[in-house]
């Protein structure tokens, strides 16, 4: 119990932040700006916190029992740090982003107290100790990001909502049955514990795969996993912002961190690759990658377009994962935060597009580099590392990947790869091409002029500066506290003898 | 499990009535006296007031705490009637106690918003409130088949009487159609404790669980009092009357009703089985089918009906079945099974007490803001009413079972209870009440969510109105992670066996 405040205090900022956004009046938007500034600063240093004393070693953990064999746990290792270093930063990116998107609009006082819960939940599933609690904010995190996804009020948003919530709900009763179980079998899971499943021997391992199953299953529909993903493409309706946050951080990361969780804290890797599962976890993320990228193809509009490549993109940590050695893990790792830049990047250039020029397709983009260039070259970083070119991020996570499949024997895996940046590059190019090479018609559908810049500088400053970070994580990988050394350091703790 | 009820034979020595038993069962109806003759119009009057049975019930709590729980009789002149107080008593006391409060509260403003409410009505209210926390607290408190036939039918007389208040036609016809049902529930709970008494000669439970033998007269007899008592807690098939009580009655009188009035029958018929056929394994199966059919049915009806209120009372209907899943689980199943099921049990009872007390003033708020009865009228609440939504939202992810709620954790108990003892079935019916709740009540909040819906006149809600309605949703909202609160209370005052 030493030191347990400081996650508590993590936990605390975003979280008692939302009733007091709740309770300032709709008009006050400067004290709502100027509050939720301020707890994503003091979050961002409160993490920072974390990582120098864990860095030192100091112990942080906070429980309480909740009813008999099952506790609250707040705990802090690397890949909750990490996962919790990523929302804390692009919290503040979003917030800024959202006070300039959400100008002018009606309810915005629901939307930043939402906005507030939906990141405490992400921080607690960051710093979740054990299985339990994983459950309780990934529950929270559903709730939170419901009224986030209708927020426009109109009918095609409330039918996605609906769609959202059959397949998150549904996804976290399967979790919730899948948790009760394995409590049944052997108590308060406590990540890292993992000798206790494996200790259970092999007459339990059909049972153990079944439950892996049913974990999975309830974990694949956040992280969007093929079939599981019908939800996000129409989650798109949600404001631009809200795109942002679902696709880098919140919902769909969250899914994605449960896996690694999953795989690595409550099984262990060589548990699951002794149950023959890695492989099954391979090729459900090939089939997701290879799908997601070809309907991406398909999409005429920017928004769904990236919706369809985020499906893609995420499955490359599944895969990372999936890939038994060190450097697919680093591969998973690492991805989880460089996606996390590079999407959230992407998204915050189509809201920039759709807020100052009114531009929601593709092919209406033509020119518009010269009409906005400092956001046509984030989305340009962005896209090309997603497609895997360094220096940007999405090389790392792409070299690794390789050298995991290798290691693993799975050469063809590396194919896979290989066709998925190939469609990558199908589906972005084109688009860098209309942006920069082709001569627009002069006007735009919905022109409006935002501010002195080429748009409002609340909009402009977050993407230019999530666009460098995609850049420096990528060039600076071999810096100490990078994602990369970071994923490093973790990987090499898993296969130490 | 007749231990844990505080019916043990080594506990009724024949100790006195501890003073404050007295006051406990005496106050109300002293208060309601005086509340009829003084007719409070305010609010903080009665909250003064209310402190006075509250802070006995307090007293009466801290000098049990620890202790081996009590028992002992009532002597009505020649007649001996037994009464006991151990850990479930008290929790069940409290519980009555907040949400009579609550409701006592809530009452003073919406009597005056009611423009219709007659001063007859009016001053008809607070005796008849009184006598019917006074009767339940009885209930609770009784070890006796008379005593507690004494406590059903003086608390169904106080219910019929609070229904027929509003003094209107259709009131009327629900209301005495109540009577009616009641009276035949009433006459079948008679002819089973007829039965008894002339086979054993007696009708104190801990001595009927010694007396009782196996054989076809407890059957009879059970079977007999069952069906009464089932017939007034509503359950499925029996619960067609319970949506016309509530779509007449006074908000106030329907968070009473669905909160406390319906479980006081329920917690009877379980009593009777514990003690009268505690293995009657394959009988208790039969009410977990009603319990299926009650979940289903009431989730679906629920999910369709066209006004708010029907929304809530059909939830009701459904969410009995989760209570009535105890009987299996409880009746002739295994010590860890039963442990498990009794904690989620009362924690369930005492989750929906609260959480749909809260939903029912919460609806009552918005109906009274809206001037409009019908889910459609919600469209563009959340920016109009978000208090009354949010609290609405907060009983909602009770009723669910969502966490941090105290259904979640009740749930949780229960799904434990149910795996222990591979009962798959009920764990199903578990799992589809959870997407079923869902279901209706994310449809009330698509609506409330519409922005582009006509602007209909609406009204301000008296703040107080407000705040009752959010305390009692975040009591059932927060409880859920201090569930060792409400557990270590029953567990304490000889609820240990």
């Amino acid at each position: 119990m030493s030191q347990g405040w400081l996650p508590v205090f993590t936990l605390a900022t975003s979280l008692l932040v939302a009733p007091l956004i709740f309770a300032l009046p709709e008009r006050a938007w400067r004290a709502r700006a100027a509050v939720n500034l301020a707890a994503a600063v003091l979050k961002l240093l409160l993490v920072a916190l974390l990582v120098l004393g864990f860095y030192q070693g100091r112990d942080y953990s906070f429980g309480f029992t909740v009813v008999e064999g099952a506790s609250f746990l707040l705990q802090v290792d690397a890949l909750g740090l990490m996962f919790a270093g990523l929302s804390s930063l692009l919290w503040l990116a979003t917030t800024v982003y959202a006070i300039g998107y959400l100008e002018d609009s009606p309810n915005r006082k629901r939307f930043f107290g939402f906005f507030s819960l939906c990141v405490a939940s992400t921080v607690g599933i960051a710093l979740a100790g054990n299985l339990f609690t994983f459950l309780l904010f990934y529950e929270l995190l559903t709730l939170s990001t419901y009224p986030l996804v209708v927020h426009r009020g109109h009918a095609k948003a409330l039918a996605a909502g609906k769609v959202y919530l059959r397949y998150t709900l549904t996804g976290g009763l399967v979790l919730l049955l899948g948790v009760v179980a394995l409590h049944a079998l052997v108590g308060d899971v406590a990540f890292g514990q993992r000798e206790r499943l494996a200790d259970l021997g092999p007459e339990a391992h059909p049972m153990l795969t079944v439950l892996f199953l049913v974990l999975l299953v309830g974990l694949g529909v956040k992280a969007a996993l093929v079939p599981l993903h019908g939800w996000l493409p129409r989650a798109m309706v949600a404001p631009a912002p809200v795109s942002a946050l679902l696709h880098a951080v919140a919902v769909v990361k969250a899914g994605a961190f449960g896996i690694v969780r999953l795989v690595y804290d409550v099984f262990g890797i060589s548990l699951v690759h002794e149950l023959g599962l890695l492989m099954l976890l391979g090729v459900i993320a090939c089939v997701t990658i290879l799908y997601g990228s070809v309907r991406a193809l398909s999409q005429q509009e920017l928004k769904p377009r990236l919706a369809y490549s985020t499906v893609s993109q995420v499955s490359y940590i599944v895969l990372g994962i999936s890939l038994f050695g060190p450097f697919g893990t680093i591969a998973g790792l690492v991805h989880l935060m460089h996606q996390g830049l590079m999407k959230v990047t992407l998204f915050y250039c189509a809201g920039n597009y759709a807020e100052e020029l009114g531009v929601h397709r593709i092919d209406e983009l033509d020119g518009a580099g010269r009409r906005m260039p400092l956001t046509s070259l984030a989305f340009t970083v962005g896209a090309l590392g997603m497609i895997g070119l360094p220096p940007v991020a999405g090389f790392i996570t792409k070299w690794y990947l390789g050298l995991g499949a290798v290691q693993a024997g799975m050469p063809w895996v590396i194919g896979v790869i290989v066709t998925s940046s190939l469609l990558n590059a199908a589906y972005f190019l084109p688009i860098l091409y209309r942006l920069w090479f082709r001569q627009g018609l002069g006007r735009w559908p919905e022109e409006r002029r935002l501010g002195r810049y080429e748009t409002s500088a609340w909009l402009l400053l977050p993407t230019a500066a999530t666009a460098l970070f995609s850049i420096l994580v990528g060039l600076l990988a071999g810096v100490s506290f990078s994602p990369l050394d970071l994923a490093t350091f973790m990987a090499t703790q898993e296969y130490l003898p | 499990m007749i231990e844990r009820l505080g019916l043990a034979t080594d506990l009724s020595g024949q100790a006195d009535a501890p003073l404050m038993l007295y006051a406990v069962l005496g106050l109300p109806l002293l208060l309601g006296l005086l509340g009829g003759v003084l007719r409070p119009a305010r609010g903080w009057p009665v909250a003064l007031v209310g402190l006075l049975p509250l802070s006995a019930l307090g007293w009466l709590t801290a000098a049990s705490a620890g202790g081996p729980g009590q028992s002992g009789t009532f002597e009505v002149g020649s007649l001996m009637l037994h009464w006991r107080l151990n850990g479930l008593t008290l929790v069940l006391l409290l519980l009555t106690q907040a949400i009579v409060l609550a409701s006592a509260l809530y009452a003073p403003s919406y009597l005056r918003e009611m423009a219709q409410a007659s001063r007859r009505g009016q001053a008809g209210f607070w005796p008849l409130l009184g006598v019917l926390a006074a009767s339940l607290s009885l209930i609770w408190v009784a070890a006796d088949l008379l005593l507690l036939y004494i406590g059903l039918e003086v608390m169904g007389l106080a219910v019929v009487g609070l229904l027929l208040l509003p003094g209107k036609a259709d009131a009327l016809v629900a209301g005495l159609r109540y009577l009616l049902l009641a009276l035949v529930g009433s006459l079948a709970y008679l002819l089973g404790s007829a039965l008894l008494l002339g086979a054993w000669g007696r009708l104190d439970l801990a001595g009927l669980a010694e007396a009782a033998e196996p054989g076809a007269l407890p059957w009879v007899a059970v079977a007999l009092l069952s069906a009464g008592l089932l017939l007034k807690a509503a359950v499925f098939p029996l619960h067609a009357w319970l949506v016309p009580v509530h779509g007449a009655a006074w908000i106030p009188i329907s968070a009473l009703h669905a909160g406390l009035v319906v479980k006081a029958s329920f917690f009877i018929a379980l009593q009777l089985w514990l003690v009268l056929v505690p293995a009657a394994a394959s009988a208790a199966a039969l009410i977990g089918v009603m319990a299926a059919g009650a979940v289903t049915w009431g989730g679906v009806m629920a999910w369709r009906a066209a006004t708010l209120k029907e929304v809530v009372a059909w939830s009701t209907v459904s969410q009995l079945g989760y209570l009535l899943l105890a009987f299996p689980l409880l009746v002739g199943s295994g010590k860890a099974v039963a442990a498990l099921a009794w904690d989620g049990t009362w924690l369930q009872l005492a989750a929906h007490g609260l959480a749909k007390a809260a939903m029912f003033l919460a609806a009552g708020n918005l109906i009274l803001a809206t001037g409009e009865a019908r889910v459609e009228g919600l469209a563009g609440a959340s920016r109009r009413f978000p208090i009354s939504l949010l609290s609405f939202g907060m009983a909602a992810i009770s009723l669910v079972g969502l966490p941090p709620s105290m259904g979640f954790t009740a749930k949780w108990l229960l799904l434990h209870a149910a795996l222990a003892g591979g009962h798959w079935a009920w764990m199903a019916v578990l799992a589809i009440g959870t997407l079923l709740s869902a279901a209706y009540v994310f449809r009330i909040f698509r609506y409330s969510f519409i922005e582009d819906a006509p602007e209909y006149e609406y009204r301000r809600v008296p703040w107080g109105m407000e705040l009752i309605a959010l305390l009692l949703a975040l009591a059932a909202l927060l409880l859920g992670l201090a569930a060792d609160w409400p557990l270590s209370l029953l567990r304490g005052a000889g609820g240990e066996p």
